[in-house]
C-alpha cells in the first residue's frame, strides 16, 4: 500500500515535472508557432540566476520564484528583439538560429561560470510513509505546476491577451485585426514563455543540480511533450505530459531512468506516428 | 469507341467536419469527351476534382477509371494509369528551366534519347522553345501555366484533368489555350474545371453545373446558357 | 545533354581531388597529414547531410546518429571479426538500413518538415542515452563491450583485405579518406544528374507535382535519406579509424549541430560548400581549442546566428552570386538558388 502510494506520488511528479518544463515552450510554440531550440538554455538560466541569488543571500523562495522568471523574461524580451523577430514566418530558419543560440548560451555560461555542477540543497525536508521517504519538495513542485496551469487557464479565460492568444492560436492574423500590434503580443508572449522555463528551471535546479550543458537533458522531453500535445497550450501539454510522465516513471521503477527516458522518447516517436498533429489534433480540439 | 464511361463516380461525398462539400455525386465522363465541370465559388468542383486526383480521399463512394477503382489512390498511383492532372495552384518545379520541368515528365518510363526528343516537340507545341533554358520561377504567369500544360502533356496522357488552367491569362494566352485544348481533346479525353465562362464557351460541348456540392444540371453548352435555374445559382452574377 | 558547365566542374573535381590525394603527403609533416585527415572525414559527413537537406529537402537534425552508428557497428565488428573488410561494409549497411527503417517511418506517415526535425532530433537524443548507459559488463554485443560514457578504447584499426597482420599506417589511412571523399564528392555529382537524381530536386521543388508526373515521393526521400545515411555511416567508421577511440558524443547533440552548420556556412543546395564549410569550421574549432580565446561552443553558435540572419545561402553560393554580379554573366544551372525557401513552402 506504501509502495502504491509512494509510486504514485512519483508519476504525479514525473508528470508534473514535465508540464513544468513545457509550459514555457507550449506557450511560444502554441501561440507564434516558433520552434525554440534554446529553450533548454532558457531553463539553465533560470538555474544559474536562482543559485546566483540565493549564493548572493537573497532568499532561496524569491530567488526561485521571483528573481529567476524576472531575468529570463529579460533575457527573451531581448532575443526577441534581436533575433526572433526577424524570423517569423520562417519556421525552419527559427529552429536553426534558435540552435544556435543554445550553442552560444551554453558556451557563455561555460566560459563565465566553469563546466562544473553547481548546486542548492533542496529547500523543505522528507517525509516518511510507511518504510519508504519522499522529498517534500517534490511535493512543492506538483502544487506549484498546479497553480502555474490554473494560472495559464485563467490568463487564456480572462484577460485581454488570454482572448488574443485563443484568437491567435485558431488565426494568425487575428491579432491585427483586432487592432493590436502583434509586435507586441509577439514580444510579450515571448518574454511569459521566456519567464516561464526560467521558473521551470530555477524550481528543478535544488533537486538536479545546474551544469551549462543541463538544457540538453530538458529539451527533447519538453519538444516532444509540446509536439505531441498538439495546438491546445493547456489541454495538450496536460494530456501530453500525463501520458509520457506515466510510461517515463512506470518504466523507471520497472528497470532504470534510462530506460524510462528511452520509453517515453519512444512512445513519442510512436505518438507522432500515429497522431501526427499531436494528441489535441486528435481528441479534445476544442480546447485550448 | 464505346460508349461505355471511362470516369465514373458512384456516390460519391467528402465531408470536412460538419461542411458537406461534395454530396453523393454520381458523375461519368465517355470516352473523347471534353467535359467541362462550372459552379459558383464553393460549389465543390475544386473537391470533387480533389477527389480524383487523389489529393484528397473521399469520406464517401467510388470512383472508377476504366476496371480500377482508385477510391482513395494516391496521386502517383493514379497519374501512372496514364492520367495527366493540371492542379488550381500551378505546380510546377519553379527552380528548374522549362526544358527539365518537361522533360521530368518525359523521362518517366521513357529512355533518355525518347525523352529528349518528345522534350523537344512538347517545348516547341507550346511554343516555349525560346525560354527552355529559362528558371521557370522566373516567367510569366501564362507562360508558366504553359509549362505547366507541357508538364501533363509530355507524360502522354489519355485522360487529362485540369482545373483552371486559363487563370490569370490574357486574352490572348486565354484564345491560344483554349486552342490547344480542343487539339489536345483530338487523343485525349478532357475534363477541365473553369470559372471563365467566355473560355468555357470557346471550348465547351457538355457542361456539368455543380451547386452546394451536388449537380445541378449537366446538358450541352448552349442548353446550359439559357437554363434559368443556371442563371440564378450562377450566372446571374457573372454574364452581365 | 547540355552540361558542359557540369562536365568542366567534374573535371576540375576530379583532378583537383587527386591532386590533393598525392601531392599533399609530400608536402605536409605527418602531423598536419592527421589533422588534415579528420578533416576529410568530416567533409564526407558534411556532404551526407549537404545530400539529405540540400537536394532532398529533407530536414534532418538527426544525422549524427548514421555517423555514431557507423563508428559503433564498425568498432563492434572489428573486435567481434578480427579482420577490418566486412566491419567496413557493416559500418555502412547499418545505417543505412537504420536509416530506411526511419525514413519509412517518417516518409510513409507524411510527417511534415518541422516534425521530420524534432523526431530526427529525438532519435539523436535516444541513442545519446542509451549509449551513455551502457557501461556495465552486461551490454556487450560478442567480444565487444559498449562501454558507455567511458567510450571503446584501442580500436584496430582498418587493415589490407583479407590479411589481418597487415594494417594501414596513418598516411595511408589519408589515401583512403581522400580517395573517399574525392569517389563520394564524384558520385554524388554523378547521381545528382541522372534521372534519379534528377527526380529528387524535383521532389525538393515541389512535392506534388513528382508525385502527379507519378514518381513515388515517399519511395524517392526513403532512397535519398539511406544513401546519406551510409555515406555519414562510413564517415563514422572512418573517424573511429582516425581516433581509435569511439564514444557516444559521436551521437551528441553537439555533433548533430556541426553537422548542420558546416552545411549551412558552406552552403545548402551545394556539394562543394558543405565539404569547404567543414573543413573550415574543423580548422577553426581545432584553432580555438589551442589558443583558448573563446567557447567552441559560443563561437560556433554564434557563427550559425549571424549565418541564418545575415548570409542565410551560405559561403559558396554568395560567392557565385557576386562573381555573376562582377561579371554579368548568366547563372549557372547546376545551382538552384533557394532550397531553404522550397523546403518551407511544405509548411502547414
Amino acid at each position: 500500500m506504501d509502495l502504491v502510494a509512494v509510486l504514485a506520488l512519483e508519476v504525479l511528479f514525473a508528470i508534473a515535472s514535465l508540464a513544468l518544463i513545457s509550459a514555457g515552450l507550449a506557450v511560444i510554440f502554441g501561440m507564434m508557432r516558433v520552434v525554440n531550440l534554446a529553450h533548454g538554455e532558457f531553463l539553465m538560466l533560470g538555474g544559474y540566476a536562482a543559485i546566483i541569488a540565493t549564493n548572493s543571500g537573497i532568499n532561496i523562495w524569491i530567488s526561485m520564484l521571483i528573481v529567476a522568471p524576472l531575468v529570463v523574461a529579460a533575457i527573451g524580451v531581448i532575443v526577441e528583439r534581436l533575433l526572433i523577430r526577424f524570423l517569423y514566418g520562417r519556421m525552419v530558419d527559427t529552429m536553426l538560429a534558435t540552435w544556435g543560440l543554445s550553442l552560444f548560451f551554453i558556451g557563455l555560461v561555460t566560459t563565465i561560470f566553469g563546466n562544473t555542477t553547481r548546486g542548492i540543497s533542496s529547500p523543505l525536508g522528507g517525509a516518511t510513509v510507511g518504510d519508504y521517504k519522499i522529498g517534500l519538495y517534490k511535493l512543492f513542485i506538483i502544487g506549484v505546476t498546479v497553480v502555474l496551469l490554473a494560472a495559464v487557464y485563467l490568463v487564456l479565460r480572462r484577460t485581454k491577451l488570454g482572448l488574443i492568444a485563443r484568437g491567435t492560436m485558431q488565426n494568425a492574423n487575428m491579432a491585427s485585426a483586432l487592432g493590436i500590434s502583434p509586435d507586441k503580443v509577439y514580444a510579450i508572449t515571448f518574454a511569459i514563455g521566456a519567464g516561464l522555463s526560467g521558473l521551470a528551471g530555477a524550481l528543478l535546479a535544488p533537486l538536479t543540480g545546474i551544469v551549462p550543458t543541463i538544457g540538453i537533458a530538458y529539451i527533447a522531453k519538453s519538444f516532444i511533450t509540446v509536439i505531441g500535445g498538439g495546438a491546445a497550450i493547456l489541454t495538450g501539454t496536460i494530456s501530453a505530459s500525463t501520458l509520457f510522465g506515466t510510461i517515463n516513471q512506470l518504466v523507471t521503477f520497472q528497470s532504470s531512468p534510462v530506460f524510462g527516458e528511452v520509453a517515453l522518447l519512444v512512445a513519442a516517436v510512436i505518438l507522432l506516428r500515429l497522431l501526427p498533429q499531436g494528441i489535441t489534433g486528435r481528441f479534445f480540439r476544442r480546447s485550448m | 469507341m464505346t460508349d461505355a464511361p471511362v470516369l465514373q463516380t458512384y456516390d460519391l461525398t467528402m465531408r470536412f467536419g460538419g461542411v458537406v462539400a461534395v454530396d453523393h455525386v454520381d458523375f461519368a465522363l465517355k470516352e473523347g469527351e471534353l467535359r467541362c465541370l462550372i459552379g459558383p465559388n464553393g460549389a465543390g468542383k475544386s473537391t470533387f476534382f480533389k477527389c480524383l486526383t487523389g489529393q484528397l480521399r473521399p469520406t464517401e463512394g467510388r470512383i472508377t477509371v476504366r476496371d480500377h477503382d482508385i477510391t482513395g489512390a494516391q496521386s502517383h498511383e493514379i497519374a501512372r494509369l496514364g492520367i495527366g492532372i493540371k492542379t488550381q495552384v500551378p505546380n510546377v518545379f519553379d527552380g528548374l528551366t522549362a526544358r527539365e520541368n518537361i522533360w521530368l515528365a518525359a523521362r518517366r518510363g521513357r529512355s533518355a534519347r525518347a525523352a529528349d526528343a518528345l522534350t523537344d516537340e512538347t517545348l516547341e507545341r507550346l511554343l516555349l522553345t525560346s525560354v527552355a533554358a529559362t528558371p521557370v520561377g522566373q516567367l510569366a504567369h501564362g507562360q508558366r501555366q504553359w509549362v505547366e500544360l507541357g508538364v501533363v502533356l509530355a507524360r502522354e496522357p489519355w485522360l487529362i484533368l485540369l482545373d483552371e488552367p486559363a487563370a490569370g491569362m490574357t486574352h490572348e494566352e486565354v484564345e491560344r489555350t483554349a486552342a490547344l485544348i480542343k487539339e489536345i481533346n483530338r487523343t485525349a479525353t478532357l475534363i477541365v474545371v473553369e470559372h471563365d465562362m467566355q473560355f468555357i464557351k470557346m471550348i465547351a460541348d457538355v457542361v456539368t453545373v455543380f451547386h452546394q456540392g451536388a449537380i445541378l444540371v449537366e446538358d450541352n453548352v448552349a442548353n446550359v446558357m439559357r437554363n434559368p435555374k443556371v442563371r440564378d445559382v450562377y450566372l446571374g452574377k457573372q454574364a452581365a | 545533354m547540355r552540361l558542359d558547365a557540369d562536365n568542366i566542374g567534374l573535371i576540375v573535381a576530379a583532378v583537383g581531388g587527386l591532386a590533393l590525394l598525392f601531392g599533399l603527403p609530400l608536402v605536409v609533416e605527418l602531423f598536419t597529414l592527421l589533422q588534415f585527415t579528420v578533416y576529410i572525414v568530416m567533409a564526407i559527413l558534411a556532404l551526407s547531410l549537404a545530400l539529405i537537406w540540400g537536394f532532398g529537402g529533407i530536414l534532418c537534425f538527426g544525422q549524427a546518429v548514421f555517423f555514431g552508428l557507423g563508428a559503433y557497428a564498425y568498432t563492434i565488428a572489428v573486435f567481434n571479426i578480427g579482420e577490418s573488410t566486412v566491419p567496413v561494409l557493416l559500418s555502412i549497411v547499418v545505417p543505412a538500413a537504420f536509416a530506411a527503417a526511419l525514413g519509412y517511418f517518417m516518409f510513409y506517415g507524411r510527417l511534415s518538415d518541422v516534425y521530420m526535425g524534432v523526431v530526427t532530433l529525438v532519435v539523436t537524443l535516444i541513442f545519446f542515452s542509451f549509449m551513455n548507459h551502457t557501461a556495465g559488463e552486461e551490454y556487450r554485443i560478442g567480444a565487444s563491450r559498449l562501454g558507455g560514457f567511458n567510450g571503446i578504447p584501442a580500436i584496430p584499426p582498418i587493415n589490407m583485405p583479407g590479411d589481418p597482420g597487415r594494417v594501414l599506417w596513418p598516411e595511408e589511412m589519408y589515401y583512403v579518406a581522400m580517395g573517399s571523399l574525392t569517389a563520394i564528392y564524384i558520385g554524388l555529382r554523378l547521381l545528382l544528374r541522372s534521372h534519379f537524381g534528377r527526380v529528387i530536386v524535383a521532389i525538393r521543388e515541389n512535392e506534388t507535382r513528382a508525385e502527379l508526373l507519378g514518381y513515388d515521393v515517399r519511395l524517392h526521400k526513403l532512397l535519398i535519406f539511406s544513401i546519406g545515411g551510409a555515406i555519414a555511416g562510413l564517415a563514422g567508421c572512418l573517424f573511429a579509424n582516425w581516433n581509435a577511440f569511439v564514444d557516444p558524443t559521436v551521437f551528441g547533440l553537439g555533433q548533430t549541430a556541426q553537422i548542420i552548420i558546416w552545411v549551412i556556412v558552406g552552403g545548402l543546395g551545394t556539394l562543394i560548400g558543405p565539404v569547404i564549410g567543414a573543413m573550415l569550421l574543423q580548422y577553426i574549432t581545432t584553432w580555438l581549442g589551442t589558443v583558448e580565446v573563446a567557447n567552441s561552443s559560443l563561437v560556433m553558435g554564434a557563427i550559425l546566428v549571424v549565418f541564418v540572419l545575415l548570409v542565410p545561402r551560405g559561403l559558396v553560393p554568395t560567392l557565385q552570386l557576386l562573381w555573376q554580379k562582377l561579371r554579368g554573366g548568366r547563372s549557372d544551372p547546376g545551382i538552384v538558388a533557394t532550397p531553404r525557401e522550397a523546403v518551407e513552402s511544405g509548411d502547414d
